[in-house]
């Protein structure tokens, strides 16, 4: 939507184009669009039959920026935060250079098309797997910034969070490069555009906002009133509450924090299920809500009947004490 | 690598100038002083008509700028996108004229192979980040502008909020044309915090012509007046970054 009309031009190929890298000589068939945004086209390619992601720009920088982010997740051990970096090189079409790097093909659904598909029950599993990475990032010095459902895509199966688009991704403590407002701490007025942590964090928490709410909200009285207002109203959210007040009030300092709270408050939850469940099992958890209310009116019914019954044995009893009075009087 | 502080003009407008001297070479001759230019067309429902589009992308064009036409609903998260834009271009162009006398020739950060590429733009964020900033606001207030003002405000309080995120420092200035009595009216003097325009857009009144090329004109003598005061204090001869791309 931003883009320029000469970037979206230039780089507008069509399926079958043969993309041949000028310095590593590697070719890559184009096959589909797989999006575009602000900082270029991405493409799904063929090379050597293998499926690969190919992004590209006439803007050099904003990939060579990428490129950097990438190689530098590259080296954290143990995990694959963001989309693995296979090649980089230059695409001479015509007399124009188009910069792009080549990417491994995440497959799979964003996050909102997931949780739409797979239900509720998922929205805890996937924070928890996004707050590891996060983690992860902000232990070697970057913040993502541009935390968003559309920058994140679930692989698998086993489903598993990925993090694509690291164009706003952020060396810890300078400006954020890149945000978009309704994820902005700085938009609702809830903090500054400084790269820290807790900036990721209040993006979960807005995150996970924007499953109860697929349309997003414009901002009215901003704020967290406005905010606390929205979590109210939504029933899915009922039971992340508190992690969201958290989050969005910037009270949480690591992603490991906030991932040990959602576990312990998870917890606590399961075992109030649990108990619910020995005293009356309820075949389908998800009527819960309506079954307790059932449940309840029928128990007071039950008690009204119980206190008739209870007159009439404090009366039948009395009224045998006064024949028995009159009886023995005699 | 150490550079004089980056001053971009950002003009914020929904149409054509009608009287004066031409926009665009008031632009040309910001872009000889080392002054970039950037500009932002403001959309109602309506689309811009062609002459505006036309000035808009020429200012910035000769400007050295940036320029962006959006709706008034997306103008905080452009206005602070296009100043980043710009500085990044800017700076980039520094940093090529730089490598130019190391390595000779035309060569610029494109020629290099894409390995060696990083840590020239880890130089370009370094910058990006600390670089002291000069921004000349100057928004059209006439008739047409009227509702548009308060997403005006808006936008530059939320550009004041990204830009004070970075560790270089920044200062803002705010002129409106047409002034009450001249063709441009300071609201703001230099200042590194935008809150007071909140009081201040309050009470502004529209209509008059759009006198664009002239209020350029003037902006440019503000930033004059600014650097001479600024190294008689200090003594020292700062070397503003030249035109950029
Ligand atoms: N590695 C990948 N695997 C699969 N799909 C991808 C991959 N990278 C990007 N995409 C798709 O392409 C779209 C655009 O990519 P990306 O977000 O990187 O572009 P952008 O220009 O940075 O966008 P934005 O304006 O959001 O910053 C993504 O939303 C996603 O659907
Ligand atoms: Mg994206």
């Amino acid at each position: 939507m931003m883009m320029n009309h000469s970037l979206k031009s230039l780089c507008k190929v069509s399926p079958g184009t043969p993309i041949n890298g000028k310095w590593h000589g590697n070719q890559y068939k184009i096959i589909k669009e797989l999006g575009y945004g602000a900082n270029g086209i991405v493409y799904l390619t063929s090379h050597n039959g293998v499926q690969v992601a190919l992004k590209m720009s006439d803007n050099g920088m904003s990939i060579t920026s990428e490129v950097n982010v990438l190689k530098s997740f590259a080296k954290v051990q143990g995990s694959t935060l963001g989309p693995v970096l296979l090649d980089v090189d230059d695409w001479m079409s015509g007399s124009d250079r188009i910069s792009f790097y080549v990417m491994e093909y995440i497959k799979g659904p964003d996050l909102l098309t997931f949780i739409h598909q797979r239900g509720e029950s998922w929205i805890s599993v996937i924070v928890l797997q996004l707050l590891s990475d996060l983690q992860k990032m902000h232990e070697n010095g970057w913040v993502f910034g541009d935390l968003k459902p559309e920058n994140l895509i679930i692989m698998g199966p086993p489903p598993r969070i990925r993090c694509i688009d690291v164009g706003g991704t952020t060396i810890n403590g300078r400006a954020i490069k890149e945000f978009t407002e309704f994820f902005d701490r700085g938009y609702w007025g809830l903090g500054s555009r400084k790269a820290d942590p807790s900036y990721d964090l209040f993006a979960v928490g807005m995150i996970m906002l924007n499953i109860a709410y697929p349309k997003r909200f414009t901002k009215t009285t901003g704020g967290m009133d406005q905010l606390k207002l929205m979590i109210e109203k939504s029933r899915e959210l009922s039971m992340y509450k508190g992690i969201l007040y958290k989050a969005l009030n910037g009270q949480f300092s690591s992603a490991v924090q906030m991932r040990g709270e959602l576990l312990q408050s998870l917890q606590t939850q399961q075992t109030r299920t649990t108990t619910k469940t020995k005293t009356k099992p309820s075949p389908q958890r998800q009527h819960n809500v309506s079954q307790k209310t059932v449940t309840r009116q029928a128990y007071r019914k039950k008690s009204n009947k119980g206190g008739i019954i209870e007159t009439l044995i404090v009366l039948s009893v009395i009224s045998m004490l006064y024949f028995l009075y009159i009886w023995l009087s005699f | 690598m150490k550079t004089g502080a980056l001053r971009q003009i950002l003009l914020i407008t929904d149409g054509c100038s009608n009287t004066g001297e031409d926009p665009i070479a008031m632009a040309a001759l910001a872009k000889e002083q080392g002054i970039t230019i950037n500009v932002i067309g403001v959309m109602e429902k309506d689309i811009i008509d062609e002459q505006g589009l036309t000035e808009i992308e020429g200012i910035a064009l000769s400007g050295g700028g940036v320029s962006q036409v959006v709706y008034s609903q997306q103008l905080s998260q452009t206005v602070q996108m296009v100043t980043r834009k710009a500085m990044t271009q800017t700076l980039q162009g520094v940093v090529n004229r730089e490598l130019q006398q190391i390595l000779g020739g035309g060569n610029t950060v494109e020629d290099l192979p894409p390995d060696k590429r990083g840590e020239v733009m880890e130089v370009v964020d370094e910058l990006g980040e600390t670089v002291e900033l000069n921004v000349l606001i100057l928004v059209d207030t006439s008739a047409s502008m009227k509702h548009k003002l308060p997403t005006v405000k808006e936008a530059l309080l939320d550009l004041s909020l990204s830009l004070n995120a970075r560790a270089g420092e920044n200062r803002f200035s705010v002129f409106v044309f047409p002034g009450k009595r001249n063709d441009v009216e300071k609201l703001l003097d230099w200042t590194p915090k935008l809150e007071s325009l909140t009081s201040i857009f309050a009470k502004l009144t529209t209509g008059g012509m759009t006198p664009t090329g002239p209020a350029l004109r003037e902006a440019l003598t503000y930033f004059k007046k600014k650097r001479s005061l600024r190294s008689l204090l200090s003594g020292d001869d700062e070397s503003f970054i030249e035109e950029s791309v």
